[in-house]
């Protein structure tokens, strides 16, 4: 889950990060509000999920109030990489002397946390990561230990000269990886962590990624999710407990295992049509998210065939027929629908879809011609 | 013979009186494996369905009855915990087939496996059968026939739909390993390719992969260098959208190398042979047989 900026810098200052001053608002007029109370230049920024925000005009200074306000109304009414903007940062407008980064997240070859810093921080740090990698340190991080003082020193002097800076810039490092474990991140940013022209580190922006498998032993995590920065087909299937992103294809594809919802639309691409979404139903065999995926495909109005391809293991292939035939009770198909089972109770799941008047298929080249052909408006 | 798990595997369950643990165990008792205790922390002293000793510890559990083998299929808060308590127990092998455990978890255990020695598969995979010998898992046995085919993915049922072409056409196979789909696992491919390269009994190999990470641009190298036996290679996800990439970190650390065109061009490059889709598994592999 993605946390807005305001929220990382939040979880942040709890660490005992420093962060400037700096408030959240929905209207221009709070806006104008934060921006008295900050005095001075302020800078508003979109909080959107979504990089690039300054490259989109996400970002305005504003020199009083009134300026803050003016620049809200526009950043709020904007849309920046399809994403609505409903929030902007109102924070004072800090000068600059340097700025750098610091990145940490799980590294799967190490199998370990990995700190990233480099001197050469701001919004380019990934053309500084594809042309001169060797302008970024990086430090596995022994979880049994965690960041040990002298480690962080010793990435922080490749930032800093100043020792005084170094040292403060150490003490952040490992505040950071502090915060990584206590909200159960999978990345967390700072970008720029940067030094004013008086000498002192502070993070002016940050960016937390929390790992889905930690939300349910963190709530107070789990409640900064915002449902209305996604798509509400996503939001459905989340409830759902279903795992859907949507795409841009004809042909709705509903698969049980990831690996294979994933083959499935390779193979729907194979044989020349375009998959209109991966939706993974998961190992279970309850026949209620077999309805709700369903309803979810068939809401995209850009569907015209839909596929099934279950193989059962887990999943029963009979509770999956059972989930068709109660949900095309529930909501008639408008478009037609290619159904491929095999596995664990294949025979049941047959006759119940040939008494509803379905055919299923057992093979899955098969499956996906048809569903592809039945896209184009071609009879199987 | 075949790999990590055998007629001889001694299988513990964790979690054997929950629902999937149940589930499984008869599965897996039905197949022929030796399940030789279950652990369900307040049920010890009970039997489950009247034959395995159920105990309160996994540590009792390996004084009573010399598991060689343990399978968890506890809830997703407490596995990490459940592979801990394997490993201190002395077993050399855990299979965790549960899914949703937190990757932060993960980065404590594995190094604690380590120290002990334990062999991890998964977590989040659908464990490992040596077909008619033994099953560890979720893997269906009625797909899988003994042969001489070897398979590791990191995938659940696009692992069943490539085992069951195999079958299908009369390929059987020596061990299916489920590696997992997970960041961190236990058990990457390479120390299984290099596992069924010893195995005399195994003739080829086919790898089954996915777009993130770099693991199969390593097993690829490993192949070219230490391997003599044919190996077929699929690449799930070849459509799927870069989409969600996290932040600039995730970027810095796999660049391009996690898409499903690199993998596959590096498999290329390491002679390995490249599926497009499932149904090439058989003609591939009776090219290079």
């Amino acid at each position: 889950m993605n946390l807005y900026e305001y929220q990382a810098r939040e979880i942040l200052r709890r660490h005992g990060i420093p962060v400037p001053d700096g408030d959240v608002a929905t209207t221009p007029d709070e806006a104008r509000a934060i921006a008295q109370r900050l005095g001075g230049r302020v800078v508003v920024k979109a909080q959107v999920h979504a990089g690039g925000r300054g490259k989109a005009g996400g970002v305005k200074l504003a020199t009083n109030p009134t300026e803050a306000a003016a620049h809200a109304r526009q950043i709020l009414g904007m849309t920046i990489k399809g994403l609505p903007v409903r929030k902007v940062l109102v924070a004072p407008a800090a000068d600059i002397a340097s700025e750098s980064y610091v990145g940490m997240i799980v590294d799967r070859g190490a199998q370990r946390p990995v700190l990233m810093v480099s001197a050469a921080g701001g919004v380019d740090i990934e053309a500084v990561a594809a042309h001169t990698p060797t302008q970024i340190h990086r430090l596995a991080v022994d979880p049994r230990y965690g960041l040990l003082s002298h480690q962080a020193l010793g990435l922080a002097l490749t930032l800093y000269r100043d020792v005084a800076q170094a040292r403060a810039a150490a003490d952040i490092m490992q505040r950071l990886y502090t915060a990584f474990y206590a909200v159960g991140a999978s990345l967390a940013e700072i970008n720029p962590l940067a030094t004013t022209p008086d000498g002192k580190v502070m993070a002016l922006d940050a960016k937390i990624v929390v790992d889905d498998n930690e939300l349910e032993r963190r709530p107070e995590i789990a409640a900064l999710r915002d449902p209305e920065a996604e798509a509400a087909s996503e939001v459905a299937a989340r409830e759902a407990g279903l795992s859907f992103i949507k795409l841009d294809g004809t042909v709705g594809c509903c698969v049980n295992g990831a690996g294979l919802a994933m083959a499935t639309m390779d193979l729907v691409k194979y044989y020349g049509g375009e998959p209109a979404n991966f939706l993974d139903i998961g190992g279970s065999s309850n026949p209620q998210k077999v309805v709700a995926a369903l309803r979810i495909i068939t809401a995209d109005p850009s569907v015209r065939a839909i596929l099934f391809n279950i193989f059962g293991g887990i999943t029963r292939c009979d509770d999956v027929a059972n989930g068709i035939v109660q949900a095309t009770q529930q909501l008639p198909l408008k478009v037609p629908m290619v159904i491929r089972l095999t596995g664990t109770n294949e025979q049941e799941a047959v006759a119940i879809l040939t008494r509803a008047g379905y055919t299923a298929l057992t093979d899955m080249d098969d499956a996906v011609k048809q569903a592809v052909a039945r896209a184009r408006g071609k009879a199987a | 013979m075949s790999i990590f798990v055998d007629q001889e595997t001694r299988l513990l369950v964790q979690g054997i009186t929950g629902r999937d643990g149940s589930f499984h165990t008869r599965q897996m008792i039905s197949y022929g494996t030796k399940v030789v205790a279950g652990v369900t922390p307040g049920k010890g002293g009970q039997l489950f369905d009247g034959v395995v000793p159920v105990f309160d510890t996994v540590a009792d559990a390996v004084r009573e009855t010399k598991p060689t083998c343990s399978v968890i299929y506890v809830p997703a808060a407490v596995a990490a915990s459940a592979i801990l308590e394997a490993a201190d127990a002395g077993l050399p092998l855990v299979v965790c087939i549960t899914e949703g455990i937190p990757v932060l978890d993960m980065t404590r255990a594995l190094p604690f496996l380590h120290e002990h020695g334990a062999r991890l598969i998964g977590p989040n995979c659908p464990g490992l059968i040596s077909p008619t010998k033994g099953k560890v898992g979720i893997i269906p046995g009625n797909i899988c026939k003994p042969g001489r085919i070897g398979v590791v993915s990191r995938s659940g049922t696009l692992t069943y739909e490539i085992i069951h072409q195999l079958t299908r056409a009369g390929h059987g196979q020596s061990t299916c390993v489920g590696i997992g789909g997970d960041p961190l696992i236990g058990t990457n491919f390479i120390q299984c390719l290099s596992a069924f390269e010893a195995d005399p009994d195994t003739d080829a190999v086919v790898l089954i992969g996915e777009i993130g990470g770099t693991d199969e641009q390593q097993a690829a190298e490993f192949a070219q260098r230490g391997m003599t036996k044919p190996v077929i290679g699929f690449i799930a996800g070849q459509t799927a959208p870069p989409g969600r990439r996290m932040g600039h970190a995730g970027a810095i650390i796999s660049g391009s190398s996690g898409t499903a065109a690199e993998k596959m061009a590096a498999f290329e490059r390491a002679g390995i042979s490249v599926m497009k889709r499932p149904a090439d598994v058989v003609p591939l592999l009776e090219e290079r047989l």
